[in-house]
């Protein structure tokens, strides 16, 4: 399962400035060790020991994982995953 | 011989079906579906009009009957002050087609001294009128929606990036009170992006300095100011002044929590905004029919993990775009049309140039709004911003 993964401003450091990085991964949880193997650091500012850190959402197409089936919930080919951490500035 | 108007008049009303005064009420009270159309002058109907009735001078209905009244099947009934124009009129309209076509005789004069119901429209000066012409013009706002936004009152947190185009725009809207927190006075730095404010205003309060483009921009909105920072003590006497809507537009986290938590006990909605570099995110917590900031981010990030726009930089123009969005938001939600984001988290890159929108949910385990919420009171949000790992 090859899928898009839209990279936030405040991570594109860890892909060198990528916008979006293609990831083969059957789940969530395998795209983010697919991502984590290309770009050591990322999978230590999306998840702690509990699961996706609390101040971070992921999104499968509009959806966000924590009301499919989390870092289980099963991808298809193609889908767009966006990762949106919480930002404050105003 | 040329016709007399009376031969003229009574040919055209020959040909016109009339309806009562009566039987017009009666349409009314059983809520029958046609359009009821008044033809006198503007000046005319701000006496007064039958409810309902959509209005198109005489002189202009010929050149406004079809974009107006596109559906030229539909049973349409006309009527003016004593039952002359409103036959010409319909004579007019069956000339243009319209098949269905009534004019209520007398009139309004008449409608007005059997003491039938009539509508007022807004009590708007001619100033305003003028001035808020481009609104009246749009059915979704007309001149009630223009009223409305007139007695509504927004409270807007921080008068810097976000605030300051939120704020520009609401003035300009006709949004009669608007209070402003803000703590900071006006920096050379501010103003790449803080346009309400001015190069001859550094130093000066950012409330004072918003409230003099304000005063400038639109005589009709009432400032109030509130130099000082929200925090858990001052917010219940701030957000306790019968707000209609919040645009959060602070710029860091527990400040964001606390204007939740508050936001909740009042039960006021939040139009959300937040930026960071190149990057924006829009949303509208609806008190407890909606998810609200702790459904979307039950904690916020490490400190280190989050650094501000005086740490990170942000394009100058970003706040302009979110900004405006939440104005958008707020005129919404006090007009009570459209679709607001409630529900909806709107991101927008600035570099890609895209808006997407993603699906809120309410969290049924949110502490602050959710089945069992534990949250009754106030926590220390300087903590609980500054403990998270």
């Amino acid at each position: 399962m090859e899928v898009t993964v839209r990279i936030p401003t405040p991570l594109r450091s860890l892909t060198g400035g990528e916008e979006a990085v293609k990831v083969t991964g059957a789940t969530v949880r395998a795209v983010i060790d697919g991502l984590e193997k290309a770009h050591p650091g990322m999978k230590d500012r999306l998840l702690d020991d509990k699961g996706v850190r609390r101040f971070v959402n992921i999104y499968v197409g509009e959806e966000d994982i924590r009301f499919l089936d989390g870092l289980e919930t099963a991808l298809e080919n193609g889908q767009e995953i966006s990762i949106v951490p919480a930002i404050a500035g105003g | 011989m040329p016709k007399t108007y009376s031969d003229l008049f009574s040919e055209v009303r020959a040909s016109v079906r009339v309806l009562t005064l009566e039987q017009l009420r009666a349409k009314l009270e059983e809520r029958a579906d046609f359009t009821l159309l008044d033809v006198r002058e503007k000046d005319e109907v701000r006496g007064g009009f039958i409810p309902g009735a959509l209005h198109v001078p005489r002189g202009f209905l010929e050149m406004q009957a079809e974009q107006k009244l596109p559906d030229k099947s539909r049973e349409i009934v006309v009527y003016c002050a004593a039952g002359v124009r409103s036959v010409f009129a319909a004579k007019t309209l069956a000339e243009l087609g319209y098949q269905n076509v009534w004019s209520a005789n007398p009139g309004f004069v008449r409608w007005k001294d059997m003491a039938y119901p009539v509508e007022h429209p807004a009590d708007l000066s001619q100033a305003q009128l003028d001035r808020y012409s481009r609104h009246i013009l749009l059915p979704e706002v007309g001149e009630k929606g223009q009223e409305k936004l007139l007695e509504s009152r927004v409270l807007l947190l921080g008068a810097g990036g976000l605030g300051a185009p939120a704020t520009l725009y609401l003035a300009a809207a006709g949004v009669g009170t608007l209070g402003l927190v803000d703590a900071d006075v006006v920096d050379a730095s501010n103003l790449q992006r803080q346009v309400i404010h001015a190069t001859s205003r550094i130093g000066m309060a950012k409330v004072d300095s918003a409230e003099k483009t304000i005063n400038d921009l639109n005589p009709d909105v009432k400032v109030l100011k509130y130099q000082e920072r929200l925090t858990s003590e001052n917010v219940d006497r701030i957000f306790g002044q019968g707000w209609d809507a919040i645009i959060d537009g602070c710029d860091n986290f527990p400040t964001r929590y606390l204007v939740n938590d508050a936001s909740l006990f009042h039960k006021i909605p939040v139009v959300h905004g937040s930026i960071f570099r190149f990057d924006g995110q829009v949303t509208t917590f609806a008190p407890f029919t909606g998810p609200c900031y702790r459904c979307l981010y039950p904690e916020p990030p490490p400190p280190h993990l989050a650094p501000s726009c005086a740490e990170a930089g942000v394009l100058g123009i970003l706040p302009g775009i979110v900004g405006t969005l939440q104005a958008t938001e707020a005129i919404k939600l006090i007009l009570g049309r459209g679709e607001p984001l409630v529900g909806r988290l709107l991101t927008y890159d600035s570099m890609r140039m895209t808006f997407r929108t993603l699906k809120l949910r309410r969290d049924k385990g949110c502490p602050a709004c959710g089945e069992n919420p534990t949250l009754k009171s106030y926590v220390d949000y300087e903590g609980f911003c500054a403990n998270v790992r």
